[in-house]
């Protein structure tokens, strides 16, 4: 197994770290099995992300996703956050080993979390349909 | 600063195994079943050499079988006892839930094929207990196969009376040495040992090549057929530089055991003193009847991979069972084994250190990893979960 550059570029120097105290969306997600955990805060203005900033308990890779997702999302409206894939977060990590693509789902996972959170608390309407994530099997 | 320290992994090889391998390849180079002068000299390199390696463990050289490793030594004694007491009806293993992947997966295969498979707990010291094995003793038992020392936490078995019971109910024994040849006194007579995997590269030698001791009078069947190699019992024409190298590497290893054993030890004690330092750590199986190089340890809310390359970027090379560096998304069988839960076990190190390590080394170690722990803590949610917990 090895990683690209660009995946260690990210997990030793990871941009976005901490936690946001008046954060308007929080999102917590889990590998069950693996047992690592992303969680993500949002600020948002005017249904742009203004900032963002994550925690990570998990992997080089889990660490490197959650760098790189965050700096895709950061100024972003809401509806571009909410249409980032886990494969556009491995792409932009010049990919990661097969046994690695689980790692960079929870990425993908955090941020729609945290997108709802945030509908919830101001009760903004969504289609449920959004936030169901798919049963991924290794 | 520069530190391995995962010799549990593979050891360097040494100068005196490489300088005994050396002319092996280019001197030493015929088919030791050629019976012209330069076959001859190859035989008498492998003679030799079956001659050192009995002595290190206390066996009669005929007893001594060469082969690829550690894994092909597991399989081949695994297997054959169980085949050769199938035919006497007796369809039964006895092993620990600890075992290396080699002996573990052979177990398996085992099962599959209507043998009966026992795994003994080895509670949370990581140690068999003699009575458990006593207890599990049946009619039908083939086979008890406990590893002598184990490769992930250190831990090193009571192999002595595990064997006298065996010996006492009439039940064949293998143990895989493979972490123990080398390491500490093993005497396969006084070890009450019918059958023992060892392997070249943990003690200083090259890869690819074993020994599997085989008590005189157990007629077990052949893994690899073929030539008439190994006394008919294992053919294929023989690794001589690296026969050559590995029983120079463990002539090595056991003359200077004793002087080896009080360095290591008083660097595992430094390291480990060092290490438990850190808040919410934890050393993992017996303190004691551990390995003289072995150090593992748990750091609560810090994940094993990340520590891991963390470690590397400062030049220190370890190891870690974390759900994943394993690749299988579940923690080591081992720590599970020994009662961690999961997310403990995610956190787990293991430094595995040799003779060439030094106090300085060790420091270095101790120095650079609490603030790697507490960059890992400060960016992990579930530290922050642990620490809420802890304060309530
Ligand atoms: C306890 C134990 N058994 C078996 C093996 C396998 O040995 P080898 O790598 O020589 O096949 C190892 C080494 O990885 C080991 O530590
Ligand atoms: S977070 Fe566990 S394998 Fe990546």
């Amino acid at each position: 197994m090895e990683y690209s550059e660009k995946v260690m570029e990210h997990f030793v120097n990871p941009h976005n770290v901490g936690k946001l105290d008046d954060a308007d969306g929080i999102g917590e997600v889990g590998n069950a099995k693996c047992g690592d955990i992303m969680k993500m805060y949002l600020k948002i203005e005017n249904e742009i992300i203004t900032d963002v900033k994550f925690n990570t308990y998990g992997c080089a890779s889990a660490i490197a996703t959650s760098s790189i997702a965050t700096d895709m999302i950061k100024g972003q409206p809401l509806s571009e956050a909410l249409k980032l894939t886990n494969k556009a977060v491995v792409e932009a990590l010049d990919g990661l080993p097969a046994v690695k693509i689980h790692c960079s789902v929870l990425a993908e996972q955090a941020i729609k979390a945290a997108v709802k959170d945030y509908y919830d608390k101001n009760g903004i309407e969504y289609d449920a349909e959004m936030f169901k994530f798919e049963e991924h099997h290794h | 600063m520069k530190v391995y320290a995962d010799n549990a992994a593979t050891t360097k090889i040494s100068k005196v195994a490489l300088d005994a391998m050396m002319p092996c390849f280019q001197e030493f180079y015929g088919n030791p079943s050629s019976l012209h002068s330069v076959g001859q000299d190859a035989f008498h390199k492998v003679r030799d050499a079956r001659n050192i390696v009995a002595e290190c463990i206390n066996a009669d050289p005929n007893d001594v079988y060469f082969s690829s490793g550690g894994s092909e030594s597991d399989n081949w004694a695994i297997k054959g006892a169980a085949y050769l007491m199938a035919k006497k009806g007796k369809k039964h293993i006895i092993s620990s839930k600890f075992e290396h992947h080699a002996v573990l997966h052979t177990l398996n295969a085992l099962e599959k094929d209507g043998f009966e498979i026992t795994l003994l707990d080895v509670y949370e010291n990581g140690l068999v207990k003699v009575e458990d094995v006593k207890n599990a003793i049946r009619e039908d038992t083939a086979l008890v196969t406990i590893m002598y020392a184990n490769n992930e936490i250190g831990t090193v078995q009571p192999i002595r009376e595990i064997g006298a019971v065996c010996r006492e109910k009439g039940v064949l024994f293998h143990t895989d040495a493979v972490q123990a040849v080398g390491h500490i006194p093993v005497d396969v007579k006084a070890d009450n040992i019918d059958m023992l995997s060892l392997s070249g590269h943990k003690f200083h030698g090259p890869k690819g090549v074993g020994a599997l001791y085989c008590k005189k009078g157990i007629r077990l069947p052949n893994l690899i057929e073929g030539g008439a190699q190994e006394r008919n019992r294992r053919a294929g024409t023989e690794n001589v530089p690296a026969i050559v190298g590995m029983a120079a590497a463990l002539k090595d290893a056991c003359d200077n055991m004793e002087e080896n054993t009080k360095k290591l030890i008083s660097m595992r004690e430094q390291l480990i003193d060092g290490i438990l330092k850190v808040e919410r750590s934890r050393i993992n199986g017996d303190r004691e009847h551990r390995l003289p190089g072995n150090v593992s340890v748990c750091f609560e809310g810090v994940e094993g991979e990340s520590l891991l390359l963390y470690l590397d970027l400062m030049g220190i090379s370890a190891s870690s069972g974390s759900a994943c560096t394993s690749g299988s998304l579940d923690p080591s069988h081992v720590l599970l084994s020994i009662g961690l839960p999961h997310e403990v076990a995610h956190g787990s190190l293991r430094l595995s250190l040799c003779e060439e390590n030094t106090p300085e080394e060790m420091e270095y170690i101790i120095e650079q990893i609490p603030p790697i722990i507490n960059r890992l803590r400060d960016m992990s949610p579930l530290w922050e979960k642990i620490v809420k917990e802890g304060n309530n």
